[in-house]
């Protein structure tokens, strides 16, 4: 099938360090895929293995179906924006994007052409003659995309192609390089630390840790539903906690954190009895103030105050826990530090995490 | 005004070892050829350009041709020898190794050139360690010493090791993820050897060329010594004017007209050497 890649039991190490434990992943055709973790997560090193850069110690790769293995880089169907762009310095912006159709028994017309429309798909248009050194970060960006396209490949990895940009500017492109994928249908391969970049531009994201796949969901279920403390951690989840399970009855769990807060969450979720577990609560789930009727209710003090511009984050003191309650800009309030409040959040706010 | 001053001040140094051992010198040996030469040796002072019609006779262009010859294939044998050799050393070896096997490079350095020619005199020789070797297989002896041959195996022996060290510092500074670019892109390895590592090493290929060049056209002890003064060039040739025949407006004539050989070959090469220089 044009455009599936299928990563089976994949494993790779150097020297001692193991980089890849025995990962598997499907990625479907013409989906936008997102490997995201922090550095030294394994990310780029799965990247460079679908890109040929690197061969499994164990596993099998398949893109479109075939077993890749073996496979130099310049037989894949496979093309790669790299992170710093990679071009050649000694050819202009059209001997870039030209490069990997030369050679090849096309007729310089159609060479001509076809990199006149690969320049206008990533709007560079008229910029042909110009040298990479005279080129701004965004454009040469534009260029390695449109340099890598233009051979309509299989499936195209990307391996943090905004890292090196402004923040603006990074937005912009993110839009731009989405958009580029929804017209071209291509499959897309996309490697980032950043968790926001992952959402704005993923179809489905595998949230990547120690060299495995901690989690692989929908973009909205990742971040709705993260499954891990690693997980809820790195989407941003605030407030993660440590307890044991008192009692399950109604479909509500009853826990008492470590710091020994008492709370309900809802239990669809598999709590047990007397067991221990971790749960994580988003700071925007929880208020400060009473909620509605059977929303857990906890008395605190407020402890500390950052403000962020959209949203301030307050640092609640209940009991012995410090948890972190975001309250949006548009909620005008005057509170001040040692105010005695009282937060409050649904138990469907609360979500069950595994150990690891 | 006070950064031009400074800038005059940082080139004094530079300015005055150009000008009293290059500028100087070319002067005086310019006008060394435009004089006679007496019975003795000597310089008379009378101005003439004989020494000049003397030195484009058919004779001496032979001589400069076959030098300008032994020149390029010079530089053409150290350069196919030298890429693999600074290309291994700059891709392929581990960078802890790297300082230790360029220190090996430089190496013959430490030894006189001469003795280095004497050392060759011994391994080519027809009782030398070469044909010793041969015997030993049952094979006969080649006539390896006092021949073009030895000369342009000495000139390549020696010349060497200024064709691999800037040829090394533009292999070392390739940035690999172009290679990686070019291969994910659909380049063979031969098509990116072709159309991305030689382009972008070019400037060290410019340097490295005319590093071995220059003193190659001049070369006097290889073709002296290896090639038993069998073979003219036209080293030699100004060598012998100044020290054996003792007619130094002739051997300055020649000496000048090597020199403006030398400019106009530069001249000729001068796009891929200012790509050499900004790099």
């Amino acid at each position: 099938m044009r455009g599936a890649v299928s990563v089976q039991g994949v494993g790779k190490a150097y020297g001692d360090v193991v980089a890849l434990h025995d990962v598997s992943l499907d990625v479907r055709p013409g989906e936008f895929l997102t490997l995201l973790g922090p550095s030294g997560c394994g990310k780029t090193t799965l990247l460079r293995l679908l890109a040929g850069f690197e061969t499994p110690d164990a596993g099998r790769i398949l893109i479109s179906g075939e077993d890749v293995a073996g496979w130099p880089p310049y037989r894949r169907p496979v093309n790669t924006v790299f992170q710093h762009y990679a071009l050649f310095p000694h050819r202009t912006v059209a001997g870039n994007v030209a490069f990997g159709l030369e050679d090849c028994g096309i007729p310089p017309s159609e060479i001509a052409a076809r990199v006149s429309r690969a320049l206008e798909m990533v709007r560079l248009t008229g910029l042909g003659e110009r040298r990479i050194d005279q080129l701004s970060g965004g454009q040469k960006q534009r260029v390695a995309l449109a340099r890598a396209v233009v051979l309509e490949p299989d499936v195209l990895l990307l391996d943090e192609p905004m890292a090196a940009l402004d923040f603006k500017l990074r937005k912009e492109m993110q839009v731009e390089v989405k958009n580029l994928q929804e017209r071209l249908r291509t499959t897309f391969v996309f490697v980032t630390h950043d968790q926001e970049e992952a959402l704005i531009m993923s179809d489905r994201i595998a949230l990547m840790n120690e060299g495995r796949i901690e989690q692989l969901d929908r973009t909205e279920a990742l971040y709705e539903r993260p499954r891990t403390r690693f997980a809820a951690d790195f989407l941003g989840v605030k407030n993660i906690l440590e307890g044991t399970v008192l009692a399950v009855a109604d479909g509500l769990a009853a826990l008492r954190t470590r710091g020994g807060l008492e709370l309900r969450a809802a239990a669809g979720d598999g709590y047990r009895e007397g067991a221990a577990v971790w749960v994580a609560v988003r700071a925007e789930r929880m208020r400060l103030g009473g909620g509605t009727e059977g929303d857990n209710a906890l008395a605190g003090t407020l402890d500390d105050e950052i403000y962020l511009g959209d949203r301030t984050e307050w640092r609640v003191k209940l009991g012995e826990e410090l948890v972190t309650v975001a309250e949006a800009a548009s909620v005008v309030s005057e509170r001040h530090r040692g105010e005695r409040v009282t937060v409050s959040f649904p138990p469907a706010a609360v979500l069950r995490l595994d150990e690891r | 005004m006070k950064s031009r001053r400074q800038a005059v001040l940082l080139l004094l140094p530079c300015l005055a070892v150009l000008g009293g051992l290059l500028v100087l010198p070319q002067a005086v040996m310019f006008v060394a050829s435009l004089w006679q030469r007496s019975a003795y040796g000597g310089l008379v002072r009378e101005w003439t350009a004989a020494n000049y019609f003397r030195a484009v006779e058919p004779l001496y262009l032979w001589i400069l041709a076959r030098s300008i010859v032994l020149a390029v294939v010079t530089t053409l044998l150290c350069l196919l020898a030298g890429w693999p050799v600074a290309y291994w050393l700059g891709v392929r070896v581990a960078p802890r190794w790297r300082n230790a096997l360029l220190v090996l490079v430089i190496l013959p350095f430490w030894t006189s050139f001469l003795v280095r020619m004497y050392a060759w005199i011994f391994i080519l020789r027809q009782e030398g360690l070469a044909n010793l070797a041969l015997a030993r297989l049952g094979l006969p002896a080649l006539p390896l010493l006092y021949n073009d041959f030895a000369v342009l195996l000495g000139q390549v022996y020696g010349e060497l090791p200024f064709m691999i060290l800037p040829l090394y510092a533009s292999i070392e500074r390739l940035d690999r993820s172009l290679l990686e670019a070019a291969a994910d892109l659909g380049a063979t390895p031969s098509r990116r050897l072709w159309r991305v590592t030689l382009p972008l090493t070019a400037p060290g290929i410019a340097a490295g060329c005319l590093l071995v060049f220059i003193p190659s056209l001049g070369a006097f002890l290889a073709p002296d010594l290896l090639g038993g003064g069998r073979s003219i060039y036209v080293g030699n040739l100004i060598q012998s004017q100044l020290a054996v025949a003792r007619d130094i407006p002739f051997g300055a004539a020649l000496s000048f007209l090597l020199t403006l050989t030398v400019v106009a070959l530069l001249w000729l090469f001068r796009r891929p050497l200012r790509m050499a220089g900004e790099a």
